[in-house]
């Protein structure tokens, strides 16, 4: 609880513990107005304050304003005879305990998600000749050295010199299994360093490193408002007048009629008591402020309200297929080996006669042998330009390319009709068998397809690769809709298809690697950019962030939307129809004043804890 | 120019009314006042920005007392 907080709760116990003190005190007349004056000024003073300072700044329809006409009302009423000193007391009670729950409730919000987003490093271990000195990460300049020892935060983007650990990357993307780096590879500040110790090259001014555009997103996503919040704010501007020229015409009409004044103008009152929509206008805003710091726990980075409204309307949902939805890397993905030769051998064989080679296809080939081939056994080797090579090895005459190089060595093979670049290895002559090279599916994807088709989305691949490979990765996949040999220029037009074919009212994302689809993700409802880690430019392009590659975390995305949307959608109904029955029955003498500030609070408070479930929205 | 600050602002109505009455202040080419964020964002013409953020810290004033701002 912060200073001013205490104070007030330290008001409210007071002037409580005074009011049940005075019910015992037998006196009447001015008196008790004067011992009840007591209480009511210690909880109420700073109300009353505001209501005349808004009075002579034309804010009329303030809550302070309202409650102090409602509150004075009361104590007036009962110089009457009324007796409704305590009601007044009560109400202005019942009044500054919600505020004060309120506060409290945004205020820990406020630092869970502080706590969530917990990713400042605090200062860099910066190496100058040889002397090692702690210093704040944003003095550190591109090309200082720093060292990151095991458990501390890396404090900058860079490359490691030296050293080898594991990382934890999980306060950025959520995602819990270490990540194995040794020396050669970037690092991203952010990370926890698990064990080894680190020399690292900075890459990057504090300003511009990966923790520091993380921090500003989140920070900033507030300030784009959903058009819930947008509503919210527009219904409290016609509602609160709306209720008060209510409680006037129920005050001074009636009466006309029917007489009683008193009777009337207190149920005037108990009106003014709910006209405050205290209960929406800050549920709303804290359930999307919660349902943004869930997703960016996730390692889903939010950059609006807006966003997350228009995710959870989401019908449709295309996707790039190279590095979205494959790993975008190449490599070895099946071994055919014809009759009387093993796997071993044939992915060995072709990979020792490629060994000279920088081509793509024969790093794969590398990568997939599990030790550096011996090039000692590998002599005479020939590249035929748009072929492939021949090579002596093991003694042995071996020749690796594609189809044109076994036609031209007069080599009868057997044709492999794959999806991918096949590779055919022929050794002294004889077909050896083919290797395939392809860019293989995401482990995660086809489970990710599901899960969105489950949750009703359309799943569309767009990609610029040919029919045969994007068939074959769809079918993988699970997608039936998929649009091939697509030019850059013709995804836009795809996507703009796309958008005239959604259902009504639904929304489209396209979801991309954010390097060369700026873009289509511009021109979809909803951008989102993946494996964001270290790229800026995805950062800039997109509205939703996904800070590792998993293509799953976009169906969890979805789910933490509509958890979000239903929270708010549940809390304006019942906190609107709590209202209308307050009003109903206030209006009929049914409930009295306390009746209604009570159930205007419990409203609140329901309604501020229904709202910060929206931060545990992930974690399910 | 557009610059973010730190504020303090006790109630999210209060919030929104800041937002709204800010808005109309002449020279105001964007406002937002984010009251989870406790943060104001403010597009202003470059010459007049500090006279522009002035009348905007009034108008807030006028809303609520309790209106704070870090410079």
């Amino acid at each position: 609880m912060t200073k001013k907080q205490k104070k007030v709760l330290f008001r409210i116990l007071f002037s409580a513990a005074l009011t049940v003190l005075i019910h015992f005190i037998p006196v009447a007349g001015i008196g008790k107005f004067l011992l009840y004056l007591l209480p009511y000024l210690i909880i109420g003073y700073d109300v009353l304050r505001k209501a005349a300072l808004g009075v002579i700044h034309g804010e009329v329809f303030d809550e302070n304003f309202l409650m102090a006409i409602a509150t004075v009302g009361a104590m007036g009423l009962g110089l009457f005879g009324n007796d409704s000193y305590a009601e007044g007391v009560e109400v202005m009670l019942f009044y500054q305990i919600g505020e004060l729950f309120q506060s409290y409730a945004v205020g820990k919000s406020r630092s869970s998600i502080a706590t969530l987003m917990d990713i400042r490093p605090d200062y860099a271990n910066l190496e100058l000749d040889g002397e090692i000195t702690k210093v704040s990460p944003d003095t550190v300049m591109p090309d200082a050295i720093i060292l990151v020892r095991p458990g501390e935060r890396v404090p900058l983007d860079g490359v490691i010199l030296e050293g080898s650990s594991t990382l934890n990357t999980s306060a950025l993307t959520g995602e819990s299994l270490p990540r194995e780096v040794c020396a050669g590879d970037d690092i991203i500040s952010g990370c926890v360093n698990l064990s080894g110790l680190l020399k690292v090259r900075v890459t990057k001014p504090f300003a511009q490193s990966t923790v520091t555009k993380i921090l500003d997103l989140v920070e900033n996503s507030s300030m784009k408002k959903a058009k819930a919040e947008n509503f919210i704010t527009k219904f409290a501007r016609y509602y609160t007048p709306a209720v008060c020229i209510g409680a006037a015409l129920l005050a001074f009409l009636p009466p006309l009629f029917v007489g009683n004044w008193l009777e009337w103008i207190s149920r005037a009152l108990t009106f003014l008591v709910i006209s405050c929509p205290c209960a929406l206008v800050i549920s709303i805003p804290l359930s999307f402020f919660g349902g943004i710091g869930g997703a960016s726990r996730a390692g889903i980075l939010v950059k609006g309200g807006n966003y997350l409204e228009a995710l959870a309307d989401t019908k449709t949902m295309v996707f790039d297929k190279t590095g979205t939805l494959t790993e975008g890397v190449f490599s070895v993905s099946a071994l055919y080996p014809s009759d009387g030769f093993a796997k071993k051998e044939l992915l060995e064989t072709a990979a020792l006669a490629e060994s000279f080679s920088n081509h793509p296809i024969s790093k794969s080939l590398r990568d997939a042998l599990k030790d550096a081939p011996d090039t000692d056994r590998v002599s005479d080797v020939k590249e035929i330009a748009g072929n492939g090579v021949t090579a002596l090895v093991d003694g042995r005459r071996a020749a690796v390319g594609n189809a044109r190089l076994m036609e031209r060595l007069g080599v009868s093979f057997l044709p492999c009709t794959d999806a991918g670049t096949v590779v055919y290895v022929a050794i002294e002559q004889q077909f050896a068998g083919s290797i395939l090279i392809s860019d293989r599916v995401k482990k995660t994807a086809p489970q990710a397809i599901r899960e969105l088709q489950a949750q009703g989305v359309r799943t569309v691949m767009l990609t610029g690769d040919s029919k045969k490979a994007a068939d074959a990765a769809a079918k993988e996949l699970g997608i039936r809709e998929v649009h091939s040999n697509l030019l850059p220029a013709d995804k836009v037009a795809q996507v703009e298809q796309l958008l005239c074919a959604k259902p009504p009212r639904s929304r489209l994302a396209f979801v991309g690697d954010g390097i060369n689809d700026a873009p289509v993700l511009s021109r979809a409802d909803i951008g989102i950019a993946m494996g964001a880690m270290g790229s800026d430019a995805a950062i800039e392009a997109a509205d939703i962030v996904l800070m590792d590659d998993d293509p799953s975390r976009i169906s969890l995305a979805i789910q933490i939307s509509r958890k979000c949307l239903r929270i708010v959608r549940q809390n304006i109904v019942f906190s609107l129809s709590v209202k209308a029955l307050c009003l109903i029955l206030g209006a009929l003498g049914v409930t009295g004043m306390q009746a209604a500030i009570f159930a205007d609070v419990g409203v609140m408070v329901l309604a501020v804890l229904n709202a910060s479930r929206t931060l545990r929205a992930a974690r399910s | 120019m557009e610059k973010k600050f730190k504020v303090e602002v006790d109630c999210a109505n209060c919030a929104a009314k800041m937002e709204e009455a800010a808005r109309r202040v002449k020279g105001v080419e964007d406002v937002t006042i984010s009251f989870m964020a406790q943060k104001m964002m403010l597009k202003a013409e470059e010459p007049q920005f500090d006279k522009v953020l002035k009348d905007v810290v009034k108008v807030c004033k006028k809303v609520d007392g309790d209106f704070e701002i870090c410079l």
